[in-house]
C-alpha cells in the first residue's frame, strides 16, 4: 500500500507547528511526543501503521475550526479520527499529517421527543445516544457491531451500517442534520429538525465522505420507537444454496426482517465454540431472522418465515420465545468475529456486497479461492442486503501471509464486482480499498467524484491518500474538454 | 417561437446532446416527461432537451429489491410494474403535474426534485431510495455512481448529490431504485373536527406509541370536501387521518388499538380500497386548495413537527391563505389566492415564520412574474451558497442545465 509521499519541509517543520498549534489551543491538546502519538498509529485496519506528525484532540467546536484553519493556512494536512474502529483504515494516520481526533466533543446536546431527534457532539459513541433515550421507549437504528466504541462523527463520515439495515437504512437515512467544520474552519449547518431543505443535499454527499470533505462537529440523528415486539428465528440449512433461497423467498413472500443474518459451517462452529449459543453444528448454513415491530405484525411475519424455511428445507428451525433467548441467538452472531479470532492468530474482514441471487455463486468462488490461496475463510454477512463480510484466517507472522490474504481479499472483491456488486457495503474504501476503484468506476466517474471534492478542499488536504486511487490536481479536473471522452491525464500523480 | 427540442433515445444520444449544446453554448431546460416545468422559476434556455425518448425498464429483480429505469420512463408505467409483484416506491411519490395542468411525471423527474409522498417521514425520502445514477455533466462527460445493490458505499454518494438538484448538476439518464413489497392491507382512522393544534398534537401521540403508523395528515372541512371518499367528502368538518398497514388480520387488532389510545374526537375507519383512494389524493396533491383556474400561488413548507401548529396558524392569520398538512404537521401546502396578499410579501412572512423554526418555503405554484420575483427556494447562508456554486461550476462550468433561476444554487447566488 503506497501512500502519498511525505512533505519533508513539513516533517522538519514539527516543533513549530506544535508550537503554534499549542498558542491556539489549551494545554494538554497537542501531542508531539513519539510514546503520546503511538496511541494513534492505526485504526481498526491494523496491518497498516504510521505515526502521525502531530496529534490534536480538541474538546469543542471552535478550537476543531481553530486547527482547520491553521492547518487551511499553513498548507498542512489532516486526518480526522473518532474512535478509530474504521476496518478500512479510513484513519490512518500521515507522516506530515496532524490527526485532529474528535473524540472528546462527547456531549449529548439536546433531546426532542416530539420531534423524534437527539442532537450530540461527533464524539459521542453510537451506543450511547441509544442509551440516552432507552428509558424513554426510543433507540437510534443503525448499529454497526463496533457501537460500544464508535463514535457518531465517525458513523457519518464511514456511512456506517449494522444489522438492521435491510429494514432501517445506513447512517445516510437516520441523520437529519449536522453541522460540518471546512477546511478554513468556517462552520456549515446542513438539513435540520424539518424534513428535505431545499437546495444540495450537501448532508447526503458529506455521509459516506470518509472525512475528505469536511470535519463533522454536530449531529442530529432521528430516533426511532423501540419495537413493540422482535422475535428472532434460527433456521438450519444442510446447503448454502437451500439458506440462500430462503432468504430469496423471504423477501419475495412481502417481509422485510428487521435483520437477516447468515452464517457458514466454519462461522457456526467458532461462535458455538465461544458463547454456547445453541447454534446447529450439523448446518451447513445458519440464517438468523429477526422480525419486529407490532405484536400483531410480528406474529404473522414470524409464522409465514417459519412456513418459508421449511419449504426451502431447513433442518432445524427454532423461534425465540423471549427476549433471553432471542438474545442468546444474536450472541453467537455478535461475538462471530472474536469467535473467528480465537481460532486463527489473524483474520481479514472483508465487505463487498453483491445482489443476492448470486449469493450461492458468490460463495462457491470464495471456496475456491480458500483453495487456491490455501487460507481458510468463515462467512459471516449480512444476507438480507447481500452485504458479505469474509473472514480470511492467516498468520501474520508466517513470512508472505499477510500479503497473500491481501490478494485473497481483492480476489473476493473483483468477484463482487464482476457479479453485479460493489467493493464495500459499509467499512468504506479508505486505504484497503482504494486501489480497486478502478475495478467499478472508469477515469470520468471517478473525476466526477473528485469534482466534488474540489469544491470542498482543492489542495487536497483533508485525508488525502484515501478513497481514490490517483491524484488528480483540481485545476487540471476544471479544465473542459468539449468532445466526451477524451479527457488524458498525461501528468497525473499515482501512488 | 417553439424552442428546439431535443429527444435523445440512447445514453449515448444524451452525452452527445449535452456536448452539443456545451459546444454551442446552448442553454438547456431539462424535462422528463415535463409534468413539473411549471416548478421553480421561468427557465432561460435555447433548447429544450426532452427525455421522453429515454423510457423504459432495463432491470428488475423482485427478490433483490432493485429496479433500473431510463430517466423519462413514465412513473405510471413504473408503478404498475411494481404492483404486478406487489412491490412499490415506498416514499410514495405523487403524479403532482395537474397542479400546473400538465400530465403524469417520469422517475427521472421524482429524483431531479426529491419528491416524496405522505409517507416520507416513516420510510424516508426518494433520495434515500436512489441507489445508481447514469448521468451526463454539463461538462458533456457521462459518469455512473452507485450500483445495482440496496447497500453500498463505495465512492461519494453522487445519486445524494443529484437528488433534489433539479437536473442543475448533470442530467440524469438512468436510475437505479430500491423498492420495497407493498402491505397486504391497510386500514385508516378518521378523527372528526379537529383544529390544526389538537390534530398535530393527535397524529404526535399516534405516532409515539407502538402502532408503527405510516400516514398522518390534517384536512381543513373545505379540502376534505374535495375528497372522492365520501367518509371524508361528507364531513363537513375537519378530517384527521392515520394510516396502518401490514397484514390483513393484524392491521385490523392494531387499528382497533389505536382508535381506543385517540379517545379525542368521534372517529371512522377507512378500510384497504378507500384508504389507498385517500392517500393518493394527499400524495397527489389532489385536495389542494383552491383547485385549477382559480389564480393563488402554491407554497410547499416544511416545519419540524412540534412547531407546526404554531407556526402554521401564524401564517395563516399573516397571509390569509389555505392550508392542509402531511407528515404528522411536517409538511403544510398552503395556497394565497391572488386577490390577497401578493406573493413578495407572502415570500416575506413565510420565510420570517418558517425560519424561527428552523423550517422551509418553497413556492410550488406561481404564475411567471411572481416566480420571476421571488426566490423560489430561500436564501441559503453565504458559505453553502458559495459551496453550492463551486460544485455547480465544477460540474456545469457553462451553467447551460436548466439555466439560473431554477436552481436553488442560483437563489443563493442572486
Amino acid at each position: 500500500m503506497l501512500m502519498p509521499i511525505p512533505d519533508a519541509a513539513v516533517i522538519s517543520r514539527r516543533a513549530e507547528i506544535a508550537a503554534a498549534l499549542r498558542r491556539r489551543l489549551p494545554r494538554g491538546t497537542v501531542i508531539d511526543r513519539a510514546a503520546g502519538l503511538s496511541a494513534f498509529e492505526s485504526d481498526g485496519l491494523t496491518a497498516y501503521r504510521q505515526q502521525p506528525l502531530i496529534a490534536v484532540l480538541p474538546a469543542d467546536r471552535d478550537e476543531v475550526s481553530a486547527v482547520l484553519a491553521y492547518c487551511a493556512d499553513e498548507g498542512i494536512k489532516i486526518v480526522p479520527r473518532g474512535a478509530g474502529t474504521s476496518l478500512s483504515g479510513g484513519a490512518l494516520p500521515l507522516a506530515d499529517g496532524i490527526t485532529l481526533g474528535l473524540a472528546r466533543l462527547n456531549r449529548i446536546l439536546d433531546i426532542d421527543l416530539v420531534n423524534r431527534t437527539v442532537t450530540v457532539e461527533p464524539g459521542v459513541t453510537n451506543l450511547a445516544i441509544s442509551a440516552a433515550v432507552r428509558e424513554l421507549g426510543f433507540y437510534y437504528a443503525p448499529d454497526p457491531s463496533s457501537q460500544v466504541a464508535c463514535t457518531i462523527g465517525g458513523n457519518v463520515a464511514e456511512n456506517a451500517g449494522g444489522v438492521h439495515c435491510l429494514k432501517y437504512g445506513l447512517t445516510t437515512n437516520n441523520i437529519l442534520g449536522l453541522e460540518v467544520a471546512l477546511l478554513g474552519g468556517e462552520r456549515i449547518r446542513l438539513g435540520g429538525k424539518a424534513l428535505d431543505a431545499p437546495g444540495l443535499d450537501l448532508m447526503g454527499v458529506i455521509a459516506g465522505s470518509e472525512g475528505l470533505l469536511g470535519v463533522v462537529t454536530e449531529v442530529t440523528v432521528r430516533i426511532l420507537r423501540t419495537p413493540e415486539t422482535a422475535r428472532a428465528l434460527l433456521a438450519g440449512f444442510a446447503k448454502v444454496e437451500d439458506a440462500a433461497r430462503c432468504v430469496a423467498d423471504i423477501i419475495a413472500a412481502g417481509i422485510i426482517p428487521a435483520g437477516m443474518e447468515m452464517m457458514d459451517r466454519p462461522a457456526i462452529h467458532a461462535a458455538e465454540a465461544y458463547v454456547g449459543a445453541g447454534y446447529p453444528l450439523d448446518a451447513e448454513a445458519l440464517l438468523i431472522i429477526e422480525v419486529d415491530g407490532p405484536a400483531a405484525e410480528v406474529s404473522v411475519a414470524a409464522t409465514r418465515i417459519e412456513d418459508v424455511a421449511r419449504v426451502c428445507g431447513a433442518t432445524s428451525l427454532r423461534a425465540s420465545r423471549d427476549e433471553t433467548e432471542r438474545l442468546a441467538f444474536w450472541a453467537g452472531r455478535k461475538a462471530a468475529f472474536p469467535a473467528v479470532g480465537r481460532i486463527t492468530p489473524d483474520y481479514y474482514c472483508m465487505d463487498g456486497t453483491i445482489p443476492r441471487g448470486r449469493l450461492p455463486e458468490v460463495l462457491a468462488g470464495i471456496r475456491a479461492l480458500s483453495e487456491r490461496f490455501g487460507l481458510g475463510v468463515a462467512n459471516v454477512f449480512h444476507a438480507g442486503d447481500g452485504n458479505l463480510h469474509p473472514l480470511i484466517l492467516y498468520d501474520a507472522n508466517a513470512p508472505g501471509e499477510l500479503e497473500r490474504a491481501e490478494e485473497f481479499g481483492s480476489e473476493i472483491l473483483r468477484l463482487c464486482v464482476r457479479v453485479g456488486g460493489v467493493l464495500t457495503g459499509e467499512h468504506g474504501v479508505g486505504v484497503e480499498k482504494r486501489d480497486l476503484m478502478d475495478e467499478v468506476f472508469g477515469p470520468d466517474d471517478l473525476a466526477h467524484q473528485q469534482r466534488l471534492k474540489c469544491a470542498f478542499d482543492a489542495g487536497g488536504l483533508l485525508n488525502p491518500g484515501k478513497v481514490f486511487p490517483t491524484l488528480h490536481r483540481c485545476a487540471e479536473l476544471g479544465r473542459l474538454h468539449v468532445h466526451a471522452g477524451k479527457l488524458p491525464h498525461p501528468d497525473i500523480e499515482r501512488f | 417561437m417553439a424552442l428546439q427540442r431535443l429527444v435523445p433515445d440512447t445514453l449515448d444520444g444524451l452525452r452527445d446532446a449535452v456536448a452539443g449544446a456545451l459546444a454551442d453554448g446552448t442553454r438547456l431546460a431539462v424535462e422528463g416527461q415535463g409534468s413539473k416545468r411549471g416548478l421553480g422559476r421561468p427557465v432561460a434556455a435555447d433548447a429544450i432537451l426532452d427525455l421522453s425518448g429515454l423510457s423504459g425498464i432495463t432491470y428488475y429483480e423482485p427478490g433483490e429489491l432493485v429496479m433500473e429505469a431510463l430517466a423519462g420512463t413514465p412513473l405510471a408505467v413504473i408503478e404498475a410494474e411494481l404492483a404486478a409483484n406487489n412491490q412499490h416506491l415506498a416514499f410514495e411519490p405523487g403524479e403532482v403535474g395537474h397542479l400546473w395542468g400538465t400530465g403524469g411525471g417520469s422517475i427521472g423527474g421524482v429524483f431531479a426534485c426529491n419528491l416524496s409522498g405522505p409517507r416520507r417521514p416513516f420510510a424516508g425520502a426518494a433520495r434515500d431510495h436512489l441507489l445508481g445514477v447514469a448521468a451526463v455533466s454539463g461538462r458533456g462527460e457521462a459518469f455512473s455512481a452507485g450500483g445495482r445493490v440496496v447497500k453500498n458505499v463505495t465512492g461519494y454518494d453522487m445519486g445524494k448529490l443529484l437528488a433534489g438538484s433539479f437536473g442543475t448538476l448533470a442530467v440524469m439518464g438512468r436510475v437505479t431504485f430500491k423498492v420495497l413489497p407493498r402491505a397486504e392491507a391497510e386500514r385508516t382512522i378518521l378523527l372528526f373536527g379537529l383544529e390544526p393544534g389538537g390534530a398535530i398534537a393527535a397524529l404526535a401521540k399516534a405516532g409515539f406509541g407502538p402502532w408503527d403508523i405510516s400516514g398522518a395528515a390534517w384536512l381543513p372541512a373545505n379540502a376534505a370536501a374535495r375528497s372522492a371518499v365520501a367518509y371524508i367528502a361528507g364531513a363537513g368538518e375537519t378530517v384527521t387521518a392515520i394510516r396502518l398497514e401490514g397484514a390483513r388480520g393484524a392491521v385490523a387488532e392494531r387499528c382497533a388499538a389505536l382508535r381506543g389510545a385517540l379517545s379525542v374526537a368521534p372517529t371512522e375507519e377507512l378500510h384497504t380500497h378507500n384508504s389507498r383512494k385517500f392517500w393518493a389524493e394527499m400524495r397527489d396533491g389532489s385536495l389542494i386548495a383552491p383547485a385549477q383556474g382559480v389564480a393563488s400561488s402554491l407554497w410547499r413548507v416544511t416545519l419540524p413537527t412540534a412547531d407546526a401548529a404554531s407556526v402554521l396558524a401564524a401564517v395563516a392569520r399573516r397571509t390569509g391563505g389555505e392550508f392542509l398538512c402531511d407528515w404528522q404537521g411536517g409538511l403544510a401546502w398552503l395556497a394565497i389566492n391572488d386577490d390577497g396578499m401578493n406573493a413578495v410579501e407572502a415570500a416575506t412572512v413565510l420565510r420570517a415564520e418558517t425560519a424561527i423554526a428552523g423550517g422551509h418555503a418553497v413556492l410550488w405554484r406561481a404564475a411567471d412574474d411572481v416566480r420571476s420575483n421571488v426566490p423560489v427556494f430561500g436564501e441559503q447562508g453565504d458559505t453553502v451558497a458559495r459551496l453550492s456554486q463551486r460544485i455547480k461550476a465544477n460540474f456545469d462550468p457553462a451553467g447551460i442545465l436548466n439555466p439560473g433561476p431554477m436552481a436553488p444554487v442560483a437563489d443563493g447566488a442572486s
